[in-house]
């Protein structure tokens, strides 16, 4: 497919060049990204606006992301890494790191500074978790609910936990993740310290505690799709999902379903460059425009994941179908961002396996 | 109506009628009966109506019209397991997850029998049988023969009023089909049980009934004893079913008491006994047994003469069976004694042939 | 033909041994039929044995401790677990040593991975080592290392590591019992109740994979014996609609349950219109064990009832009938006689729908809330999500040697020849 797209790309290139009479070398950047809205939100934001102003680069999107782990292994095995550019997630992107197959990144020196002058890394912020990797956007695990089926708004997530004022069936994900946390902040625990406390023996026993005051309400989802469903049949008043899906429940299905923002969970995706790449030079040009504030803030417009530059937040516009304002919708607007956690990989990493094993031992009971 | 004052029925149909499908007959007008003790035969080709009958009888079919009677009670409304009726069914039914002794035994468990009568009663079944050693085997370990006769023994073993029989000796090789004939007709006048058989071969019919009902068309064509059947079959279609028959079609000119003339072919006429006819100026087929034909006959000496061209010759030992020319029919057979003097024939010789007047039946001529 | 002269064996009338002579003349119809099977042989060897030695193999390796640190492990042969001391600084250059080759290699991270699987941290420790150890390059390595974390400083660290330093580990197992060994003594013990995970899970996926065999029983034989019974024609038509579910997705149908059973779906609607239950009285059909009993009997109902059709179609009519005719209330001829001759198909459609069963993890993660799930999915998560493939393949081993049990024992009580699978 991607040879296939290579030959079809370079044929139309090389017609239209000797259309307008100029025969020139044009460079090819293989973009690997997830596909669907997401892709065309980065083609829509980066990739035409770019190619616009560099008649020389055709980027080629390739939308193997999710096995880019594995795939990436196996082009370095082989010597022969053919892929420029890679989105991944953050905790993905940690371990291609460790393991040596996507480049260190010089934040400064490569991307470009906030219109203000502030400097990349002070614009990304806590969002660089990796050297390896360049911020893009980030997403959160948050909930919705029915507004239909409670009395009042539901305004913090320890309403989740308040079978008295909120009952009713509520859907959190199969895993300690998340929930976790989100158990020790309404049993309260200081949200600076949770994960202290989530790294004792107690902790975890107070998390699930505070997890089992609910439990017979709980509908526990293993595949993001699940939560709108149940909101959109009425099976659950709350449930947490990813706050994409619930922006199109709510604005494109309209359903009558809100948002509850507080203490959402971060999440981040963003770039890393394989290390065998070929047209480095050529990618970390793009990189500095496809990064850049206004940038990052454009592909707020085609989909509701929200910048990962301080900078950006303020230039986010309306919605390019939709005609919406899209900076409430975004995770990271100041409004919906006054409590948050952001996903903790080293916690995760170090006690993923151990705390797992109880929270199913805990479901089974 | 029909038999019902007829004391000795033991079994008796009396006007059945069935259909299936409400447009058509199965079986069109049944009356029938037989004597306690009789084996009567059902015979016919296949989708004559003979089998439906059977399962009439135990009652996996019911009657659309008309009465089924069994030792003095109609038992229309009986179901078939209350009847108590044997059947030995073609491919045996015999049941694969039980030995013959358990096979044997399940008619007697489910009447409730003591157990010590039970074994008594499988013991002496299987030794009527001669199978006594074989009361441990599965019935897949018997050869067909044996299989048979287990059958046979557990149509028998709980002494039912009546056995039926549905072809039951069809998948059997022609030997063993002979010697089985002979032993199921041995069984039969041991135990003076009355059998109700169907078969749709002849010689197997002829071999061991007491009567044989020939079925046509959902209605019985005749109902007679072998012999009868044989030499006086009443209509064109028994005669043509039961043995081998020459045919000769012809118009009735004249009628003299029993002996009717008839016009066959190019001027010739015949004399045969007027059987079923409608009456002169009417078509008849004269069916006549090919061994009743006399090759080479003195002048005079039988009423009907004729000539005749040898077709073709087939030497079968005990018999020539040699095909003729007669009346403009190529297919006329006369079967030539292998006696010391018989008459020596040629493919293409012209002789003669007669035959006497009784032995030639005017018939109904078939449409 | 002749017999030799010195030896009793027959000859042709070449004088070759006629046995050789044979084996010739067979050899070409021998290769044929070797070449038309081998596709099959290679692709069983590749998709089955391959993957199952594979799996067994996985669930017992334990090499990647021996391989990332091999100076560690052999200078740790030397010291106590026990004796409550820190090895000594032979111990610490080592590792030291290892460490830097490691993060040369970038394995650092996979050695911090599988220890991670026995104590929580590791994974974080040795992604700190990798990142510190460059700048440690004389000695003492032991207070160096320790600078860098003080976990280096704590005598369990050492105890897990020494205790995966061989190649082969039962500790896989020891965790798929709901067993574990305390690093600090070397004994075995159960789990608290209260941490149990799989034996739990193993004796419900047997228990509901039991149920849902006994129900795609009870529901699928009437159907069949429909089946064998109607004329062909009809049959033919009705076999599509026991197919149709094998040519739907097994998520369509799978939701497809959940838009019925849900307590604002379908059926809760429809008792609540004829009254049968009230508005408060919902019933939780979905997300816990009734959904996945309902959802996977349904699923599985085709491999019950196709055995048993086949079988059931091979039944002379006229067994029912004997058995009526010599006396036997349609029942007791049905019981008696008919049933037991069901019984291969019987067994073919239940070991087809309880092994599939208890294989299945799409179905019950979808609709078994967590009192429906099985084992599987343990297995499932283990090889996708923690990729904790040790453990993921020493469940599927026991999962394996389970089915072999059943299968073993199927065959001495009911014998194995019995079963017709269509």
């Amino acid at each position: 497919m991607n040879t296939f797209l290579r030959v079809m790309t370079a044929s139309a290139v090389m017609a239209m060049a000797g259309l307008v009479g100029q025969v020139m070398a044009a460079t090819e950047l293989v973009v690997v990204s997830w596909g669907g809205a997401y892709t065309a939100s980065q083609q829509n934001a980066y990739h035409a606006p770019y190619m616009k102003r560099n008649s020389g680069i055709k980027i080629i999107n390739d939308d193997s992301a999710g096995s880019a782990v594995a795939k990436l292994r196996a082009m370095s095995q082989a010597g022969n890494t053919t892929w420029d550019l890679v989105d991944a997630v953050a905790s993905d992107a940690m371990m291609l790191c460790d393991e040596g197959l996507v480049d260190e990144i010089d934040h400064n020196r490569v991307l470009a500074s906030a219109p203000d002058g502030t400097s990349a890394t002070d614009d990304f912020g806590d969002f660089i978790v990796s050297p390896c990797f360049i911020p893009q956007i980030v997403y959160s695990t948050t909930f919705g609910y029915r507004k239909d089926k409670v009395s009042r708004p539901m305004t913090s997530v320890c309403d989740v936990f308040d079978l008295v004022n909120f009952p009713g069936k509520r859907s959190l994900e199969k895993k300690p993740i998340n929930n976790m946390e989100w158990a020790l902040i309404c049993d309260g625990v200081a949200p600076a310290k949770v994960y202290d406390v989530l790294g004792t023996d107690a902790g975890v026993t107070r998390a699930l505690a505070k997890l089992d005051t609910i439990k017979s309400n709980v509908v526990w989802w293993t595949a993001g799709a699940q939560t709108p469903q149940l909101l959109a049949d009425g099976e659950v008043i709350v449930g947490s999902t990813y706050n994409g899906r619930l922006f199109a429940l709510i604005e494109e299905q309209k359903q009558p379903v809100a948002m509850l923002w507080d203490w959402q969970v971060f999440d981040l995706d963003g770039w890393v460059v394989p290390s065998g790449g070929k047209n480095k030079a050529e990618v970390m040009k793009y990189l500095r425009f496809a990064t850049d504030t206004q940038r990052l803030a454009d592909q707020a417009k085609f989909i509701s994941y929200g910048p990962t530059r301080a900078s950006s937040a303020p230039l986010v516009g309306k919605h390019a179908s939709l005609g919406i304002e899209m900076a409430p919708h975004m995770p990271t607007d100041p409004e919906n961002a006054k409590t948050t956690l952001l996903f903790n990989y080293e916690f995760w990493a170090d006690n993923r396996d151990d705390l797992d094993a109880k929270f199913n031992a805990w479901l089974l009971k | 109506m029909g038999n019902t004052n007829n004391s000795e029925a033991y079994v008796s149909f009396q006007n059945v009628q069935k259909t299936y499908d409400g447009e058509s007959f199965v079986i069109k007008n049944l009356n029938l009966d037989a004597e306690r003790g009789e084996f009567i035969t059902m015979l016919g080709p296949s989708g004559s109506g003979k089998t439906t009958c059977l399962l009439m009888l135990a009652g996996f079919e019911t009657a659309t019209y008309g009465e089924i009677i069994l030792d003095g009670t109609s038992i229309n409304n009986v179901p078939p397991h209350k009847r108590n009726i044997g059947m030995v069914f073609q491919n045996y039914a015999l049941f694969p997850h039980l030995t013959v002794n358990e096979n044997l035994a399940f008619p007697l468990q489910v009447r409730k029998v003591e157990k010590y009568e039970i074994e008594k009663k499988v013991r002496n079944a299987l030794e009527m049988v001669q199978l006594g050693e074989y009361g441990s085997r599965r019935p897949m370990q018997l050869s067909g023969g044996q299989q048979q006769r287990v059958a046979v023994a557990r149509a028998l073993v709980f002494e039912p009023k009546i056995v039926l029989m549905d072809e039951p000796l069809g998948a059997l090789d022609k030997q063993l089909r002979e010697q089985m004939q002979y032993e199921i007709k041995e069984l039969h006048e041991k135990l003076e049980v009355t059998v109700v058989y169907v078969t749709h071969d002849q010689s197997e019919a002829l071999t061991m009934s007491n009567r044989i009902a020939v079925f046509d068309d959902g209605i019985i064509q005749q109902l007679a004893p072998p012999n009868v059947l044989y030499e006086s079959p009443e209509n064109a279609f028994v005669a043509q079913f039961i043995g081998e028959n020459n045919t000769l079609s012809g118009k009735v000119i004249a009628i003299n008491k029993e002996i009717c003339t008839v016009e066959v072919g190019e001027n010739e006429t015949l004399r045969a006994l007027a059987v079923n006819i409608e009456g002169i100026g009417s078509d008849t087929m004269i069916s006549l047994r090919p061994e009743r034909v006399v090759v080479n006959p003195e002048n005079g000496s039988y009423p009907n003469i004729v000539s005749a061209e040898v077709i073709e010759l087939i030497y079968l030992g005990d018999h020539i069976r040699s095909r003729m020319k007669v009346c403009g029919h190529d297919d006329f057979i006369v079967k030539i004694p292998n006696s010391a003097h018989h008459a020596q024939l040629k493919p293409g010789n012209t002789v003669k042939v007669g035959w006497l007047a009784e032995d030639a039946r005017a018939l109904d001529a078939p449409a | 033909m002749e017999q030799s002269p010195d030896k009793n064996i027959l000859v042709t009338a070449d004088g070759i041994p006629l046995k050789t002579s044979l084996a010739r003349a067979q050899r070409r119809s021998k290769f044929v039929a070797f070449m038309m099977v081998f596709p099959l042989l290679f692709f069983i060897m590749i998709g089955f044995i391959v993957p199952i030695v594979d799996m067994l193999f996985l669930s017992i390796d334990n090499s990647i401790v021996n391989r990332i640190l091999p100076n560690t492990v052999e200078s740790l042969k030397n010291w106590d677990p026990y004796a409550n001391e820190l090895p000594d600084e032979a111990v610490y250059a080592s590792m030291v040593d290892d460490i830097k080759k490691a993060k040369k290699a970038r394995e650092h991270t996979k050695i911090g991975t599988r220890l991670n699987y026995e104590s929580s941290g590791f994974a974080s420790l040795f992604r700190k080592a990798g990142r510190k150890v460059q700048k440690i390059d004389k000695p003492p390595y032991k207070e160096a290392l320790i600078k860098t974390d003080k976990r280096w400083a704590d005598i369990y660290t050492w105890q897990v590591i020494k205790q995966n330093s061989s190649d082969l580990t039962d500790g896989y197992y020891l965790a798929a019992f709901d067993f574990t060994r305390k690093f600090t003594n070397g004994k075995v013990e159960p789990l608290p109740e209260k941490d149990s995970i799989y034996i739990k899970l193993f004796f419900r996926t047997l228990l509901l994979s039991t149920l849902i065999t006994f129900l795609t029983f009870v529901i699928g034989f009437p159907v069949s014996y429909m089946l064998a019974n109607v004329p062909t024609r009809i049959s033919n038509i009705l076999i599509i609609f026991v197919l149709l579910p094998f040519w739907t997705s097994l998520l369509v149908r799978t939701t497809s349950w959940i838009a019925l059973l849900q307590q604002e779906g379908v059926i809760n609607d429809f008792l609540i219109l004829i009254g049968i239950i009230s508005e408060d009285g919902r019933l939780a059909m979905i997300h816990n064990a009734t959904g996945t009993v309902i959802a996977m009997t349904h699923i599985l109902l085709p491999f019950m009832i196709l055995p048993l059709f086949s079988v059931m179609k091979t039944i002379p009519k006229s067994y029912l009938r004997a058995a009526i005719s010599l006396g036997a209330h349609p029942w007791v001829a049905f019981w008696r006689i008919y049933f037991p001759n069901t019984g291969p198909g019987i067994g073919a459609g239940s070991i087809l729908v309880f092994i599939l069963a208890i294989g299945y993890y799409i179905t019950p993660a979808l609709v078994g809330g967590s009192s429906g799930t099985f084992i599987s999915n343990r297995i499932a998560y283990h090889i996708s999500n923690s990729l904790n493939w040790g453990l993921g393949s020493s469940i599927g081993v026991i999962l394996l040697v389970i089915v072999l049990f059943l299968f073993i024992l199927y065959d001495r009580i009911i014998g194995i020849k019995n079963m017709k699978l269509g």
